[in-house]
């Protein structure tokens, strides 16, 4: 078998948060990571991961002034979003009122019910067969930090729930966009596990833009 | 369910861990990262970086410790000290950290904390508190705990979420390295006057300290120093009394190193 090149994943920075260690767990998984913070270049990947910090409407502003809006829209490849870049994925946010990139037909709510926000730590998942969870344990627990979180109109596109205390979705997956509203470069090794889970479906992807 | 979280509070002066008692006489405890990921590996659930001599030179190097953190340990990431701007804290965001606490420059100037919430989010502001009893109840101290800020350190707390900080970090000044457990009735009095978490600081000695301010003072986190530093009280030991307390917890196994780790 001839060696593969490694799998290109392009990491969409737009100003904000903590790239360092998303972009470390996924090369660590044998990844060649890209930071992208313009369209061009964006067919060469394989697959995106669009991270987030802050309210959504701030994070759209960015992906704007970059010029990223469409092409995020049109990206039919592989995608990881990773907190408030998975709740860009629907239609808007209640926490600003924001567009988002309606991706997924959902607002994104105010976790109700919670007695402390934001919800921060390590917290279970319930999930099932996914390839994102992939070797993954059931008592796992993931890192979160967050007080929304997506409430998707299509119920069956949500992979994984997790209680504070009551239920609210906490992954999904729409053919190959998949999104979490933990931070898996901070829940340590099962972090790193799902992050390498995403680089294998990635890498099995035909290459590029492909689709879009 | 949410497992209360076990941090480890690293305080860092020219990129190196000190530890002193009531803030002074400071000894040299070791490399930052290198501590880091022997804690994430004996399973602590965060690490608290905070700056405490936060000069030029060494804010260059503490940048430096959380880029090689972020680098090499894949569990959250807390960094304070001597951040006074937005600015400020996107530099450290940008670095690696995941939150940013705030002390001083709040203190002197509470918008900081809301121009700092609207511009990444309240959570990932830290309002960090150190508290020390004063007539009719605690005192906020700035500047390390050098000086006394002549405000109430449970209504500044209430302050500071109404602000946008998501998370207090309450340290007893009073309790501060001397191994008698946590300031329970300063503990209680601010996790009832917040509905943000509150991370219990300051006193820790033995593993039944970390269960009280849970269950007495309902601390959503409890955080330590030098004991862990110095290898008096392990983390495991720390979550098993948790555990038997009725506090659920993160249980990690020896091998499940939450260090550098190449997945299978």
């Amino acid at each position: 078998m001839n060696p593969r090149p490694p799998v290109r994943i392009g990491l969409i920075d737009h100003g904000a948060g903590n790239l360092v260690s998303i972009e470390q767990g996924l090369e660590q998984a044998g990844a060649e990571v890209s930071i992208v913070a313009e369209p061009s270049g964006l067919e060469e990947m394989d697959g995106l991961v669009l991270p987030g910090v802050g309210a959504a409407g701030a994070a759209m502003r960015r992906l704007a002034e970059a010029g990223l809006v469409e092409p995020l829209r049109a990206w039919a490849g592989p995608l990881l979003g990773i907190c408030v870049g998975l709740q860009l994925f629907f239609t808007f946010s209640e926490e600003d009122g924001s567009r988002c990139l309606d991706l997924d037909r959902g607002a994104v709510r105010r976790l109700a019910g919670a007695p402390l926000l934001p919800h921060i730590g390590w917290n279970d998942l319930r999930f099932g067969a996914d390839p994102l969870f992939a070797g993954i344990p059931p008592d796992a627990a993931f890192y979160f930090v967050h007080s929304y979180a997506p409430a998707p109109e299509d119920p069956s596109i949500a992979i994984a729930h997790a209680d504070y205390p009551d239920p609210f979705v906490a992954a999904v997956r729409s053919g190959p966009r998949t999104g979490v509203q933990f931070h898996p470069e901070r829940s340590g090794e099962w972090g790193l596990r799902l992050l390498s889970n995403f680089a294998a479906e990635a890498a099995g992807a035909p290459a590029g833009r492909r689709g879009g | 369910m949410l497992r209360t979280r076990v941090i480890a509070c690293l305080d860092v002066r020219e990129g190196r861990v000190v530890k002193g008692v009531n803030f002074v006489n400071l000894t040299d405890e070791g490399d930052p990262v290198e501590l880091a990921a022997r804690y994430a590996a004996e399973g602590i659930d965060e690490i608290v970086y905070l700056d405490i001599a936060a000069s030029p030179q060494g804010r260059r190097a503490l940048l430096d410790v959380v880029r090689r953190t972020a680098r090499n340990v894949f569990v959250p990431l807390t960094v304070g000290g001597g951040v006074r701007s937005a600015g400020d804290m996107r530099a450290v965001l940008r670095a690696g950290a995941d939150k940013v606490s705030f002390n001083t420059a709040a203190v002197l100037r509470p918008s900081l904390i809301a121009e700092c919430a609207a511009a990444f989010g309240s959570q990932c502001v830290v309002l960090a508190v150190d508290g020390r009893a004063a007539e009719g109840g605690w005192n906020v101290f700035i500047n390390g705990g050098r000086r006394d800020a002549g405000r109430d350190a449970v209504e500044w707390a209430a302050e500071g979420a109404r602000r946008g900080a998501g998370e207090i970090l309450l340290t007893s000044m009073d309790r501060d390295g001397t191994h008698l457990g946590f300031d329970i009735p300063l503990t209680k009095a601010v996790t009832e006057a917040v509905d943000v978490p509150v991370i219990a600081s300051g006193g820790a000695g033995r593993p039944s300290h970390f269960a009280e301010a849970v269950t007495e003072a309902n601390a959503s986190a409890v955080l330590a120093a030098g004991i862990f530093h110095r290898g008096q009280v392990s983390i495991a030991a720390v979550k098993q009394e948790m555990s038997d307390a009725g506090v659920p917890v993160r249980m990690v196994l020896p091998r499940a190193a939450g260090a550098s780790r190449r997945p299978a």
